[in-house]
């Protein structure tokens, strides 16, 4: 498997990462070659191994349904650039 | 399992008829008190970002903690759509970009959710039901709400029901009709207020729809679908779909072909248009959330859940039609919400049931649309409407004065057996009072007397006299009888 420049241009822009004209070669040479060494990770046979999800074997941690946070708006938008009565300003968005 | 096709429900085109074939992505609300991965409230309203934790907000080193009632929610609702429950289950991350969304992704269930495959057994207003396949129902958060109409160029992002848990629940395309797909939004919600998992609010918008429209020629293979975001009325679902299927087939008839797109509905120009923004964001890139170990548990634990569910509308449908003679349509309305179901049933216990459905059905419903009341609201209570039916069942009022204590009862109140007595309203059945009213009468109209003896439906005129001489406390049986006797009818 391996990415063509279009496709690198498209994922960089899904990522909203800003690649310029001249970095889609180099970039389209790197990711080709972290493709081509994961694509041999797929000679392994892995038939009947379970998918490992956790290092230390547990299960997952659940919540009690409770309100213990929030009410702390001024955090919340601490480091925002603009904002105004607590909410977050950006650029208008609409269709 | 589903009706034959049903020429009625084909759409007339220029040059064909056209079958729509509707699926829908219904999100519910998961009714909690706190948030699917963070401590913050779900409560509706409240300042701007007032119910945010630093986990919604998506603050760098935050990590999400699972709530384990909306788990149990989304185990209780596959079980009340008779679904496959899925012991094990994994969150994955949808990845896409928008201001409301401060994580960059939407933590959501892909290859494997919570709950599989199910059906929804779904009433049509003609009398015919329709089996809806579900395909899945999976647990995800709900995005932020950005306000457009604050600022000339800028948007406000208020994060209060970031990371709100949702359901999605996805149909199979076993939808013909907008008026099917009425029938299922309505049939779902139910059953999710049932459940109490979902309060259907979709004014608030705890209820809306996706749904995806495409047309075929009868027996031909399914057609291009377009998708319809966010609907969030039962009203504007049937107006979409219609309104789509007919573009849709107009672009066929004309020679062109549909395109895969992602389309909005404005209910106020009746038209659906294109969200060409939407388009390159369906490359979501999903992969497992690396932050989520899978969730799992144990059939003892979904038994649990299982046993404490309450009783279905289908369920009590089919009991109120059997033990309480109702109809399966009036049974049907009286079920359609919990409240009204449990209302009647108070009025019905130790009283005829299908008298109780009548009054319920007819007197109180339809009082209450008018004055635009819930059920929950209801003036009269159940006693006391219960009272109003033993009074006639014991012979103490008439049916039409029972009509005129149903509407004292429910401006003034009162105990309606006390109301009567107070108000001289109980119906005479004393034959000697009723005897003077009925001789009084034919004395007074003896060309009527005469004509009656030839034409007996003449009976009706000397019956509405008699009941408007007492006042229509007479013993209706009663008149009729003395009447015939005098008349010398039958």
């Amino acid at each position: 498997m391996s990415v063509d420049a279009q496709t690198v241009r498209r994922i960089a822009h899904l990522a909203r990462i800003a690649v310029s004209e001249e970095e889609v070669a180099p970039l389209q040479g790197e990711l080709n070659a972290i493709l081509a060494f994961v694509e041999q990770l797929g000679a392994v046979d892995v038939s009947g191994v379970e998918p490992m999800t956790s290092v230390t074997p547990m299960a997952m941690k659940k919540r009690e349904d409770v309100v213990t946070d929030g009410e702390r708006a001024a955090d919340v938008v601490a480091n925002a650039p603009e904002t105004e009565d607590n909410y977050f300003l950006v650029p208008k968005v609409i269709e | 399992m589903n009706a034959p096709l049903n020429p009625k429900k084909l759409i007339k085109g220029g040059l064909h008829d056209w079958e729509v074939v509707i699926g829908m992505e219904i999100h519910a609300q998961v009714t909690s008190r706190s948030k699917l991965f963070s401590g913050a409230s779900t409560a509706f309203g409240g300042e701007p970002n007032a119910h945010v934790s630093l986990v919604d907000a998506a603050m760098p080193g935050m990590l999400p903690v699972i709530n384990a009632e909306c788990v149990a929610q989304a185990v209780r609702t596959g079980l009340g759509l008779k679904a496959k429950i899925n012991l094990r289950s994994v969150f994955d991350r949808k990845n896409y970009f928008y201001p409301d969304l401060p994580q960059g992704y939407q933590i959501s269930q892909y290859k494997d959710p919570i709950v599989g495959e199910g059906e929804v057994l779904v009433d049509l207003p003609e009398g015919e039901s329709i089996t809806v396949g579900i395909e899945r129902l999976h647990l995800e958060q709900d995005a932020g709400k950005s306000l457009h109409d604050q600022a000339p160029n800028q948007s406000f992002v208020d994060l209060n029901r970031s990371g709100v848990a949702l359901m999605e629940i996805v149909s199979r395309p076993d939808l013909r009709s907008s008026e099917e797909a009425k029938a299922y939004v309505t049939k779902l919600r139910t059953i999710l207020r049932y459940l109490g998992t979902c309060d259907g609010d979709m004014e608030k918008g705890n209820l809306r729809a996706d749904v995806n429209v495409s047309v075929r020629r009868p027996g031909e293979p399914l057609g291009t679908r377009c998708e319809i975001k966010n609907v969030n009325s039962i009203r504007f679902i049937g107006q979409a779909i219609e309104t789509e299927a007919r573009r849709q087939i107009a672009i066929i008839e004309d020679g062109g072909t549909i395109v895969q797109e992602t389309r909005l509905f404005d209910p106020g120009k009746g038209e659906t248009r294109s969200m060409r923004s939407k388009e390159e964001a369906h490359d979501y890139r999903y992969f497992p959330d690396p932050d989520l170990l899978p969730l799992e548990f144990d059939q003892a634990f979904v038994d649990g859940l299982a046993a404490g569910l309450p009783e279905l509308p289908d369920a009590k449908k089919a009991r109120f039609v059997a033990d309480f003679g109702l109809s399966p349509y009036d049974a049907g309305v009286l079920v359609a919400e919990r409240a009204s179901a449990d209302f009647y049933e108070a009025v019905a216990k130790g009283r005829d049931g299908k008298a109780a459905a009548n009054w319920v059905i007819n007197e109180l419903f339809g009082r209450l649309n008018k004055e635009g009341l819930s059920i929950d609201e209801s003036p009269v209570s159940a006693d006391q409407l219960g009272a109003i039916i033993d009074l006639i069942g014991e012979g103490t009022i008439s049916g039409k004065i029972a009509k005129d204590l149903f509407e004292i009862v429910w401006t003034e109140g009162g105990d309606p057996r006390a109301v009567v007595e107070a108000r001289g309203m109980k119906q005479v059945t004393d034959t000697g009072a009723i005897e003077a009213a009925v001789d009084q009468i034919i004395a007074q109209n003896p060309d009527k007397v005469a004509q009656a003896k030839e034409k007996p439906t003449l009976l009706g005129w000397f019956v509405g006299q008699t009941m408007k001489a007492t006042g229509g406390k007479a013993n209706p049986a009663a008149v009729n009888a003395l009447l015939k006797a005098k008349l010398g009818i039958e």
